[in-house]
């Protein structure tokens, strides 16, 4: 019997960006990446060009974190002083397609770094690795606002992704990314107006909306997956429908998120009945992120090479 | 696709008779168009309006139910293909497989621990539906044994997985009571397995190479006399079962077509666990209506449980809790007294810790205008003196005798103002719900 004929027809896509700049280009990255690119709703290529494989950046942070269970530090054991090292072992053996450096230590609770040393580590992680880079302030604004321009400057040219523009504070990371060739992430907390207004706003400087990548902030599983999940289904809908403010990548935060959950971080002696730890926390965060996937899903901030391995390999047979 | 009122009525006896207590027979078909009314006011219907009006009223995706009492899976009849539409009704059953060729031992040691696949996290108990019996051996025997077994030592319900006819009948004879699913319907032997379906009244499912001989299939099926029928669409190539299940859901929706107008099961086999889980949360996520693993650790199943109950929640429920004093347990005027935030994520970790700890406690939920800990408290919408008068609102001092109050650990940095504002002692609490426990059994205590 003939079946009908399911296969939609959009109008519009998801933008694409190319992040990362070699030589050529006036950087230093051995390879750029390109992402977005969709006619379709997640893989569903049988209707519409699917546009780049979704990709992974590996979390790396400027100061070893203090919250982080032993499951998550013991790959990453002998280098968690060491953000250089650090981001070679996620290239090298655990695979990451961008390393995406959070700057945690500059925040004024957690160290209050200076300007001088995030650019050292900043410059350290470049010289260390030739993917390109996501650098992501500490979400404290004054500080980030101190220190994000000087970190822009040192890696001038690199074509990183910067983040994060809010609605209330986007004005001096959207100048500094303009300046120095980087592109920019804007942020909305769960609200699919504000991720427009904020991309609306960023545009209004003059800043190309093909540089833009989206951020909605995330919910593990189990901790508000759905909300996040939903918006950027309708995010996705909407680039598709031709809505242009809308039509930017998206980037979750997967990796710090699942692992604040219980289910990932507690001992196997407090909750016995949940299994195994080294399989529970990894694949916690595997779920989290290839359950965001099929929302629309561009860029994957992930933390455990077990976690990482299995989403790429689940993006690999779907893709 | 839905008839119209004049569709309607030209199928109704159109003598204006007033039985159905409607002025005329179009009156009464325009009010069964809007569904205002029901066929069956109309004593004078033939069955010939009865067929028609009754196939199109029908939901687009059948709902079949596998199982009796109160394991009973129902799934089918969505109406959306996008969450954020409509809330999606009947959540994916979750099945775990046990294979007829273990010995006695192994058998019994596995389907204990699937029957154990319980859990419990924010409160909630989240549990698997189904046990999926697969005729490994390819003998009757030990396939019956094996369904006799489960339908005695398990309270969920059954999936019977062969595709030997002769076999299926072996074990149904064992375990029909509990209206198992009968799984192993393909091309070659569906007319003997519908048979079975019928003569047992049995939900079965169906499977094809492609979704056009499938719907050749549900045709054929139906005209046996088996009406609950579930796709069954699994295969070797996620990116194939994935696609498959969205133009299922889409044909069934979009083009009211009914011969795929069922659910649909997906069975998941791979070596690398991982995986494994992976791709059921993906077809979970994406309209499967059972998915069937081999994984029996909790470590497994509990993200898929927790995708499931994510994925069908309710898109409408609000994003904040009424922001009052709640009591958590049976609190006395000594009990500690925490504050957080009224967005309902924020609120349900912090009232899961506190009620996990066992310690009856008071948690005020501060209006944050559904925002977070730190969103607030960046926004200003979360300051010493939102929390004070918080607190003189929601009548706090009448109910503790102590002024000791426990804040996010988050915002310790407004610990000195709170305590200057407030004149209450101010003890910085876990940063993170998940402390809550060992922080009120040690901290509070002492």
């Amino acid at each position: 019997m003939e079946i009908p004929n399911v296969a939609d027809k959009w109008t519009g896509s998801v933008c694409e960006i190319t992040l990362g700049a070699t030589k050529d280009s006036g950087g230093s990255r051995q390879k750029t990446i390109t992402i977005g690119g969709s006619k379709t709703v997640p893989f569903m290529d049988f209707e519409g060009n699917p546009g780049h494989k979704p990709v992974i950046a590996m979390d790396v942070y400027d100061i070893p974190p203090d919250d982080w269970t032993d499951t998550l530090a013991k790959p990453f054991a002998d280098v968690l002083n060491d953000p250089a090292q650090w981001a070679k072992k996620c290239v090298e053996q655990y695979g990451a397609d961008l390393i995406c450096l959070k700057l945690d230590g500059i925040h004024p609770d957690k160290g209050n770094r200076s300007a001088e040393e995030a650019v050292k580590t900043v410059k350290s992680v470049l010289a260390a690795v030739g993917v390109p880079l996501v650098i992501w302030g500490c979400e404290h604004d004054e500080k980030d606002n101190e220190v994000m321009p000087k970190v822009s400057q040192a890696a001038k040219g690199e074509n990183c992704l910067m983040g994060i523009a809010s609605q209330d504070n986007y004005k001096t990371l959207t100048a500094t990314c303009l300046a120095d060739g980087h592109s920019i992430i804007t942020m909305a907390p769960v609200d699919i107006n504000i991720g427009k207004q904020v991309n609306i706003l960023v545009s209004e400087m003059d800043f190309p909306l093909n540089r833009i990548v989206m951020f909605q902030s995330t919910g593990a599983l189990g901790y508000g997956l759905e909300y996040t999940y939903s918006i950027q289904e309708r995010e996705r809908l909407a680039a598709l429908t031709g809505d242009k403010m809308m039509s930017m990548p998206v980037i979750c935060d997967v990796g710090h998120e699942a692992w604040r959950a219980k289910e990932a971080k507690s001992s196997d002696s407090d909750v016995p009945q949940w299994g195994s730890k080294e399989e529970r926390g990894p694949l916690w965060e595997a779920i989290t992120a290839v359950t965001l996937l099929q929302s629309g899903a561009d860029i994957i901030r992930m933390s455990h090479p077990r976690a990482v391995a299995t989403v790429k390999k689940c993006i690999g047979r779907l893709y | 696709m839905a008839l119209t009122g004049l569709d309607i009525y030209k199928l109704l006896p159109k003598t204006n008779c007033k039985k159905c207590g409607r002025p005329t027979c179009l009156a009464f078909a325009m009010q069964l168009a809007q569904k205002k009314a029901s066929l069956s006011d109309c004593p004078d219907v033939s069955e010939e309006a009865k067929n028609v009006l009754g196939a199109a009223s029908a939901p687009p995706i059948k709902l079949v139910t596998v199982g009796t009492d109160a394991k009973k899976v129902e799934i089918g009849e969505e109406n959306v293909l996008f969450r954020h539409e409509e809330k999606f009704y009947h959540p994916t059953g979750v099945a775990v497989t046990i294979q007829d060729d273990l010995d006695d031992a192994a058998f019994q040691g596995r389907l204990k621990k699937i029957n154990e696949l319980k859990m419990t996290r924010v409160g909630t108990e989240i549990e698997i539906d189904l046990v999926a019996v697969i005729n490994k051996s390819n003998n009757a025997e030990k396939f019956a044994e094996a369904a006799k077994k489960v339908c005695s030592d398990s309270h969920l319900s059954i999936i019977l997985s062969s595709t030997s006819v002769e076999n299926m009948k072996a074990a149904l004879a064992n375990c029909a009571e509990k209206r198992p699913l009968i799984h192993g319907a393909n091309p070659e032997n569906y007319e003997s397995m519908a048979a079975l379906a019928k003569e047992k009244n049995c939900p079965m499912t169906i499977t094809a190479p492609t979704l056009e001989e499938l719907a050749d299939l549900t045709e054929h099926i139906k005209k046996a006399g088996v009406e609950e029928i579930i796709l069954d669409v699994s295969g070797d190539n996620p990116k194939e079962v994935l696609q498959k299940l969205t133009k299922v859901r889409r044909a069934a929706l979009k083009k009211n077509f009914r011969a795929l107008g069922f659910p649909m099961i997906t069975f998941v086999h791979e070596d690398d666990s991982f995986l494994e889980i992976a791709l059921a949360s993906t077809y979970l996520v994406k309209y499967a209506g059972i998915v069937v693993v081999d994984n029996c650790e909790p470590w497994g199943i509990m993200p898929l449980l927790t995708a499931r109950t994510n994925i069908f929640t309710d898109p409408q429920k609000p994003i904040q809790v009424e922001p009052k004093l709640y009591a958590v347990g049976d609190v006395k005027e000594d009990s500690p007294v925490l504050f957080t935030t009224n967005f309902s994520l924020t609120y349900y970790s912090v009232e899961g810790e506190v009620e996990g700890s066992r310690i009856p406690a008071y948690i005020l939920s501060v209006d944050t205008g559904g925002t977070s800990v730190l969103t607030a408290y960046s926004g200003d919408k979360l300051n010493d003196k939102v929390v004070a008068k918080a607190i003189a609102d929601a009548g706090v001092e009448a109910k503790v005798k102590h002024r000791k109050l426990i804040i996010p650990g988050l915002v310790a940095v407004m610990s000195g103002k709170l305590q200057e504002t407030l004149g209450w002692e101010v003890l910085v609490g876990p940063r993170e719900a998940s402390g809550i426990p060992s922080y009120l059994k040690t901290v509070w205590k002492s």
